[in-house]
C-alpha cells in the first residue's frame, strides 16, 4: 500500500464542448476551450511550477512561478490564467523562465523559514516541491531587514498600517483542536481565502492590510476557534506551505501509505483518503475523485476520527448475569456462546418470536444484511428494524407510494442545474455540511432557495445568500404548507399539465387538484393554521417553485419525523410531479439523509416486512428465493417493529435483542419506555464501540469495529454506493460482519464468508437493483448509484427519466391532521430538535474528539420573548418538562428561534432530551414524532430527578468486576 | 450564536449610515466612509453590525477596512497631522524634519500624544512635491516644513 497522490491540475476543468489542440514543450495536447495552459501541460503531463494555484479554486495568478512563454506573444504570461487557443505554441522551459522563477522563489525563501535556516514545518509542502522544481540553491537577499519570520527584530521600517513601529512577526494561532496557523511560513497566496470563500462558502478568512503587512487572518483578526471558521479543513487542504497544517502531522509527521475510503458521519458520504503512518491513521483527507464530495469536506469527516483510538473503547468482550453485576471480561468465543445459549433457551421457552435484532445504520451493507439475514434465517422471525425507523422511514413509504421507489431521484451534481431549491424540514449547514457548500455555491451563481422552518436556519441568511422566502410554521404543520402550496399550484394553474398526462395517473391528479383547492387550504387558511403572519408568502413561494425554471425539492427530518411525516413526504412528490419537477438533471425530491448508511440499511431489507430491495417478505417468489438460498422456511408475517419490540417486553412477550450499533436508549423517543423495555429482557446484547447508554441494560456486550478497520459498502442520499476500505486492523479481533458470521455460526448456521464482497455477491444476486454490483466494479468505478443493473451497467444517477418507476406517478391526498401533542397551558411551548455542526447524533463518537471544543453541552434555544417572560436570561439553567418527562439544561437566548417554539440537539447523554419526547409517531411507518414535543421551560437550579436517578443507575451498571491482582 | 444587539448607540448610529448607503452600487466603502465620519473612527462593533446589514462576513468587511489607511480603529486625537515620507520629501530633508517633529509632538508614528492633542501619521504623497518637504495638518496642506514651521504646528495643536 503506497501514499495515494492526486494531480493537481492547477485549475478546475473546463466544460466547454468545442476541443482545442495546442502544443506545450513540442507535445500536442487537445483539451476543451477555456482550459488553463498550466492544466493543458499537466494533462500532457508536464508540471509547471506553481504556488497560488490548485484545481480546486479558480485562477488567480499572484505568485508568478507559473510563468510560460507562447510563440508569437510578447512577455511571460501567468500559464494559470491565460487560457489555450488553437494553435499556440506553449513554451514551459527557458534560460529566461529559469531565471525569474529562481528569482521570484528566491524572494519568497527570504522571508520564510527556510531562508533563515530555520527548521518549521513538514519539509514536505508544496512551496518545499516547487523550490526543488525550480532548483533554487541560494538566497542572495540575506535575511537582514524587515521580515515576517523572527519574533524580534526586523522593526526598522515604519509601517502605515496599525500600531506604531511595525512588529511583522505574528504568533503562531494553535486555537484550532486540528490545526496551526503559523503566519511566519505563510505566502498569501490566498488559497485559504479562496478555498474558504469559493469552496465551503463560510468567507471567514481575509487578507489583512496591503503590501508588506498583508496577512492572512480570521474574521476581524481572531483567533481561528472565536472567529467564523466552521473547520472543514478547505484552507489547510489548499495551504502550500505549512502555514496551515494538521496538528497531527505536524506531531507525527508525513503519512507513508493511504486507502480510500467512506466517510462514516452522515448521509452525503464523502470519500477520503485515511492517510497511515505505520498502523496509525494520521490525517483524513478529501479524495478529489469522490463522486459526492469532489475533495470537500467537513469538521465531523475532516478531523473527528480521533475516537477509534479513544481509551474508552471496549476492545474485550463482557458478560454478565444481571444488570446490576459487574461487567467481567471474557473471550469471544465465551461472549458468543452465552448469547447464542440464550437465545435458544428464550426461544424455547418464549416461543420463536421472542427475540429480534436491530441493525445499524452505521455498519455496512454488507453487515445490516447479514444481521436480517441472522434473524430471518437463524431466530425464524422477521423481527429485525432498524434506526431508520427512528429518521427516514416515511420517506421509503412516501416516495414508493407516490413515484414507487423508496429513495432519492437525483445524485447530488444536480444541484448545479437547479434553479430553485425548496428547502423543508433540514438544516444542511449544520448536518450535511458538504453538501451545504454545494447548495450555496449554486445559491451564489444566482439559483433562489425557498426555506420552510420553524428555525432561521442558516440558509435563510447567510454571508453571500439569502433565502427569497422563509416560511416559519410552526412544528408539526408541514402537511398543511405543503398543502398549502399545490393549492396555489393548481388553483392559478402552474402545473405542468403536458408532464402530468405523460408520465402520471391522470384520475389520480384530477382528484388531488380538486381536493387540494378546497378553500380549506388556501393561502389564507394555510397561514392560520401554520403560524404565518403574511399568505402571500405562500403565493409567492409556490408561484417560484412552479416557475423559476428548475425546481429541486431537498428535504430532511423535520418532514418525516412527525405523526404525518410519510403524508407530508407524499406532499413533496405531489408537488415535484405537478411541476413536471422530475426525472432531468436540476430537479427531483431528495432526502438528506441523517447518517451514513441509512439509504444501504433501508436497501438491505432491515425492515420487519422487507426483503433487500424493499421487496414484501409476503410475496411468494421473493421468499422462495431466499429460501432456496438459505435452506430454511422463512416466515412470511411481518416481525416486530422496535417500539414493539419494546411494548411485547414490557408485556413479558419479548425477551432477547440483539443491538448492533444502535444506542436505541438515547437516541429513540421516550426514554423511560425504551428503559422499562430494555429492563424487562432477559438477554440483550450490545455490539457496539463504546459502552454506549443502552449497554447498561445489556448482559453481553460484544466489541465492534470502526469503519476504518473493515471492508464493505455504505450507500448514501443519492443511492451512491460507496467502497469502505479497511486501513487498519480491527482493533478487537473482529470486525463487524466477521462478530455477526461468529455468532450466526454460534446459533448453528453454517455462514463461512471470508470476505464482505461475498456478501455484496449474494445481495446482487438475490436483489433486482443491485444485480450489477459488485465490489470489482466499485473498485474500478469508484462508486456507483443503484439502480445498477443490466439496464443501467454504470448505475443510475438520475431517475425517472422518461417515465416514473411506478408506471404512472400517484398522486396522493394528504390531508392535513393536526398531530395529538398540542400546546395548552400546562406545556405551552412546542420543542423540535436538531443537530449541529461539530456533534453527531447521540455524540459517541464526536463527544471523544476534539470537536468537543465547540460544543460542550446541549443548550436550549429561545426566543427573547418566551425567555423574558419566564425570567430567564442567557446562560441561565432551566427545566424542560413534557407530559413523558423533564430534564435540565442550560438556555440560549436566540432570535433564530419563533416565539412559543424551543430548540435542542440530543448529543449529549447527561441532557436526554429524548425523556421528553412523546410516544407519538407516524402513522405510516411508527417513526417517532421528535419535532413535536409541547414543553413547558422554566427557571431551574440544577439536574432533574430523573438525570440523578440516572447518574446513579449509570455508576451502578457500568462497573467492571475487580480483576484479581497477581500475587 | 450568542445574542446580537442591535441596540447599542453604536450600532444604531451604525444602521442609519447603512440605511443613507444600503441601495448603492458597491456600499461597503461608502458606509465605511460615512461611519469614519460619525465616529471618526470605524468602531469593531460597527464593523460586525456592517457585515450582518450587508449579509457579509466579519472577514469580508474587515479585509476591506484594514486595506485602506485612512480608516481608524480608534478615535484619533483633537488634531490630526499627516507627514509625507515619499520620495521628493526624503530628497529635501523630510526625514529630519519628521524626527523634529515627532520630538516636539512627542508622539511617534500611528501615534496620539498623551493628552490627546494630536495624532501623527505617515502618508505617501500628497502630490505637493514642489512644496517639499510636506505636510498635511486636519485638512489643510503645509509646504516646506522647517523649524519655524513645525514650531508653529506644535503651537497649534498644543492650543
Amino acid at each position: 500500500m503506497s501514499l495515494i497522490q492526486e494531480t493537481d491540475y492547477g485549475t478546475p476543468a473546463s466544460r466547454a464542448e468545442k476541443q482545442v489542440t495546442l502544443t506545450v514543450d513540442g507535445k500536442a495536447v487537445t483539451v476543451p476551450e477555456g482550459t488553463s495552459i498550466m492544466r493543458a501541460s499537466m494533462q500532457a503531463g508536464i508540471e509547471i511550477p506553481k504556488l497560488c494555484a490548485t484545481d480546486m479554486l479558480d485562477s488567480f495568478g499572484s505568485c508568478r512561478v507559473c510563468l510560460v512563454e507562447i510563440e508569437g506573444r510578447n512577455g511571460t504570461p501567468a500559464s494559470c490564467t491565460t487560457p489555450v487557443g488553437e494553435g499556440m505554441v506553449v513554451k514551459t522551459k527557458s534560460d529566461r523562465l529559469d531565471a525569474i522563477r529562481k528569482g521570484v522563489m528566491e524572494l519568497y525563501v527570504s522571508d520564510h523559514p527556510r531562508g533563515f535556516g530555520e527548521k518549521a514545518g513538514t519539509g514536505a509542502s508544496e512551496f518545499d516541491h516547487v523550490i526543488s522544481l525550480v532548483g533554487l540553491a541560494e538566497n542572495r537577499y540575506g535575511v537582514e531587514g524587515r521580515n515576517h519570520v523572527e519574533a524580534h527584530g526586523g522593526i526598522d521600517g515604519v509601517a502605515p498600517g496599525h500600531g506604531s513601529l511595525t512588529i511583522d512577526y505574528m504568533v503562531k494561532d494553535e486555537s484550532n483542536p486540528y490545526f496551526t496557523y503559523d503566519p511566519s511560513q505563510c505566502i498569501v497566496c490566498s488559497r485559504c481565502v479562496r478555498a474558504c470563500a469559493e469552496v465551503q462558502g463560510t468567507f471567514a478568512l481575509t487578507v489583512e492590510g496591503r503590501g508588506f503587512e498583508s496577512r492572512i487572518v480570521a474574521s476581524m483578526d481572531e483567533n481561528f476557534i472565536d472567529s467564523e471558521c466552521v473547520s472543514c479543513g478547505a484552507c489547510v487542504q489548499a495551504c502550500p506551505t505549512d502555514a496551515l497544517r494538521e496538528k497531527a502531522i505536524l506531531e507525527k509527521g508525513m503519512p507513508d501509505r493511504s486507502v480510500v475510503t467512506t466517510c462514516a458521519y452522515c448521509g452525503v458520504g464523502c470519500n477520503f483518503k485515511a492517510e497511515m503512518k505505520g498502523d496509525e491513521v494520521v490525517r483524513m483527507m478529501p479524495y478529489k475523485a469522490g463522486k459526492a464530495n469532489h475533495g470537500h469536506s467537513c469538521v465531523k469527516g475532516r478531523f473527528a476520527y480521533g475516537y477509534a483510538s479513544h481509551p474508552d473503547r471496549v476492545l474485550t468482550p463482557m458478560v454478565r448475569e444481571k444488570i446490576t453485576d459487574p461487567w467481567r471480561e471474557a473471550t469471544w468465543e465465551e461472549a458468543l456462546a452465552r448469547a447464542a445459549s440464550e437465545f435458544k433457551r428464550i426461544q424455547a421457552k418464549y416461543g420463536r418470536g421472542s427475540i429480534g435484532g436491530i441493525t445499524s445504520s452505521r455498519c455496512t451493507d454488507e453487515e445490516t444484511y447479514l444481521v436480517q439475514k441472522l434473524v430471518r434465517q437463524g431466530f425464524g422471525n422477521n423481527n429485525v428494524d432498524t434506526c431508520a425507523r427512528v429518521c427516514h422511514s416515511p420517506t421509503g413509504y412516501g416516495l414508493n407510494t407516490t413515484l414507487g421507489t423508496s429513495a432519492g431521484t437525483q445524485d447530488f451534481d444536480s444541484v448545479e442545474a437547479a434553479d430553485v431549491m425548496l428547502l423543508v424540514g433540514a438544516n444542511p449547514t449544520d448536518a450535511h455540511p458538504v453538501f451545504a457548500s454545494r447548495m450555496k455555491k449554486r445559491l451564489r451563481e444566482g439559483a433562489k432557495i425557498i426555506v420552510i422552518d420553524p428555525r432561521r436556519i442558516d440558509l435563510v441568511r447567510t454571508p453571500h445568500v439569502e433565502a427569497a422566502y422563509h416560511l416559519p410554521i410552526k412544528p408539526g404543520t408541514n402537511v398543511a404548507i405543503l398543502t398549502g402550496l399545490a393549492h396555489v399550484v393548481v388553483t392559478e394553474k402552474l402545473y405542468d399539465e403536458a408532464y402530468i398526462r405523460a408520465y402520471c395517473d391522470w384520475d389520480a391528479f384530477e382528484d388531488w387538484a380538486a381536493f387540494v383547492s378546497e378553500p380549506r387550504y388556501s393561502p389564507e387558511e394555510t397561514a392560520r393554521v401554520c403560524g404565518l403572519d403574511d399568505p402571500e408568502l405562500i403565493r409567492k413561494a409556490a408561484r417560484l417553485y412552479a416557475t423559476g425554471g428548475n425546481g429541486a425539492i431537498y428535504y430532511g427530518l423535520g418532514v418525516t419525523e412527525h405523526s404525518q411525516g410519510s403524508t407530508a413526504v407524499m406532499g413533496l412528490a405531489n408537488l415535484a410531479m405537478a411541476t413536471g419537477n422530475l426525472g432531468r438533471n436540476g430537479v427531483g425530491v431528495n432526502p438528506l439523509r441523517g447518517q451514513n448508511n441509512v439509504q444501504g440499511s433501508c436497501d438491505m431489507g432491515s425492515f420487519p416486512h422487507e426483503f433487500p430491495g424493499y421487496r414484501h417478505i409476503a410475496i411468494d417468489p421473493v421468499r422462495k428465493i431466499y429460501e432456496d438460498l438459505w435452506g430454511v422456511k422463512l416466515d412470511k408475517e411481518p416481525g416486530l417493529r422496535i417500539p414493539n419490540m419494546l411494548d411485547a417486553a414490557v408485556d413479558g412477550t419479548f425477551k432477547g435483542i440483539y443491538i448492533q450499533g444502535e444506542d436505541i436508549l438515547q437516541s429513540d423517543p421516550d426514554t423511560k419506555h425504551v428503559a422499562a423495555g430494555l429492563a424487562a429482557m432477559e438477554c440483550v446484547v450490545v455490539h457496539d464501540l463504546f459502552l454506549n447508554e443502552t449497554a447498561r441494560y445489556a448482559h453481553v456486550f460484544l466489541p465492534g469495529s470502526t469503519f476504518l478497520e473493515k471492508d464493505g459498502t455504505f450507500i448514501n442520499a443519492e443511492r451512491r454506493i460507496n467502497l469502505v476500505r479497511k486501513a487498519i486492523e480491527p482493533r478487537a479481533r473482529y470486525a463487524d460482519w466477521e462478530a455477526t458470521q461468529e455468532l450466526a455460526r454460534a446459533l448453528g448456521l453454517d455462514w463461512n464468508y471470508t470476505h464482505p464482497s461475498e456478501v455484496m455477491d449474494e445481495i446482487a444476486a438475490t436483489t433486482p437493483t443491485f444485480a450489477g454490483v459488485s465490489f470489482d466494479l466499485l473498485d474500478r468505478e469508484g462508486s456507483v448509484q443503484w439502480p445498477c443493473n443490466e439496464k443501467a451497467p454504470l448505475g443510475t444517477p438520475v431517475m425517472h427519466i422518461n417515465g416514473i418507476v411506478r408506471g404512472k406517478g400517484n398522486f396522493v391526498r394528504t390531508e392535513y391532521i393536526a398531530t395529538d401533542e398540542k400546546v395548552g397551558l400546562r406545556f405551552p411551548l412546542l420543542l423540535t430538535t436538531g443537530r449541529i455542526l461539530s456533534q453527531y447524533n447521540v455524540g459517541a463518537q464526536t463527544r471523544r474528539t476534539g470537536n468537543s471544543a465547540w460544543h460542550e453541552e446541549d443548550r436550549l434555544e429561545i426566543h427573547p420573548h418566551d425567555a423574558e417572560d419566564r425570567g430567564i436570561r442567557d446562560g441561565d439553567w432551566v427545566r424542560l418538562s413534557s407530559r413523558s418527562g423533564e430534564t435540565t439544561l442550560r438556555a440560549l437566548v436566540s432570535e433564530r428561534m419563533a416565539v412559543g417554539v424551543v430548540y435542542t440537539t440530543f448529543h449529549h447523554p447527561s441532557t436526554q432530551a429524548n425523556v421528553v419526547t412523546t410516544e407519538f409517531s407516524d402513522w405510516a411507518t411508527s417513526c417517532p414524532e421528535y419535532k413535536v414535543t409541547a414543553v413547558q421551560v422554566s427557571p431551574s437550579n440544577g439536574p432533574s430527578e430523573w438525570q440523578l436517578e440516572y447518574e446513579d443507575l449509570s455508576r451502578r451498571t457500568r462497573r467492571m468486576a475487580n480483576v484479581e491482582a497477581a500475587e | 450564536m450568542t445574542m446580537e444587539r442591535n441596540d447599542t448607540e453604536i450600532a444604531t448610529r451604525t444602521l442609519a449610515v447603512v440605511e443613507t448607503w444600503r441601495d448603492a452600487e458597491g456600499p461597503l466603502l461608502p458606509i465605511l466612509n460615512g461611519v469614519q465620519k460619525e465616529f471618526g473612527y470605524v468602531p469593531d462593533e460597527a464593523l460586525q453590525v456592517i457585515a450582518k446589514a450587508l449579509n457579509l462576513s466579519r472577514a469580508d468587511v474587515y479585509g476591506v477596512f484594514s486595506f485602506y489607511h485612512d480608516y481608524r480603529d480608534r478615535p484619533a486625537g483633537r488634531h490630526v497631522l499627516k507627514v509625507c515620507r515619499a520620495e521628493s520629501c526624503q530628497a529635501m530633508g523630510g526625514d529630519e524634519m519628521a524626527d523634529r517633529l515627532r520630538e516636539a509632538l512627542g508622539v511617534d508614528w500611528h501615534g496620539t500624544s498623551r493628552d490627546g492633542a494630536v495624532t501623527l501619521e505617515p502618508v505617501y504623497c500628497l502630490g505637493l512635491c514642489a512644496c517639499s518637504p510636506s505636510a498635511m495638518l486636519d485638512g489643510e496642506v503645509v509646504g516646506r516644513l522647517d523649524e519655524e514651521r513645525i514650531g508653529e504646528i506644535a503651537a497649534e495643536v498644543r492650543a
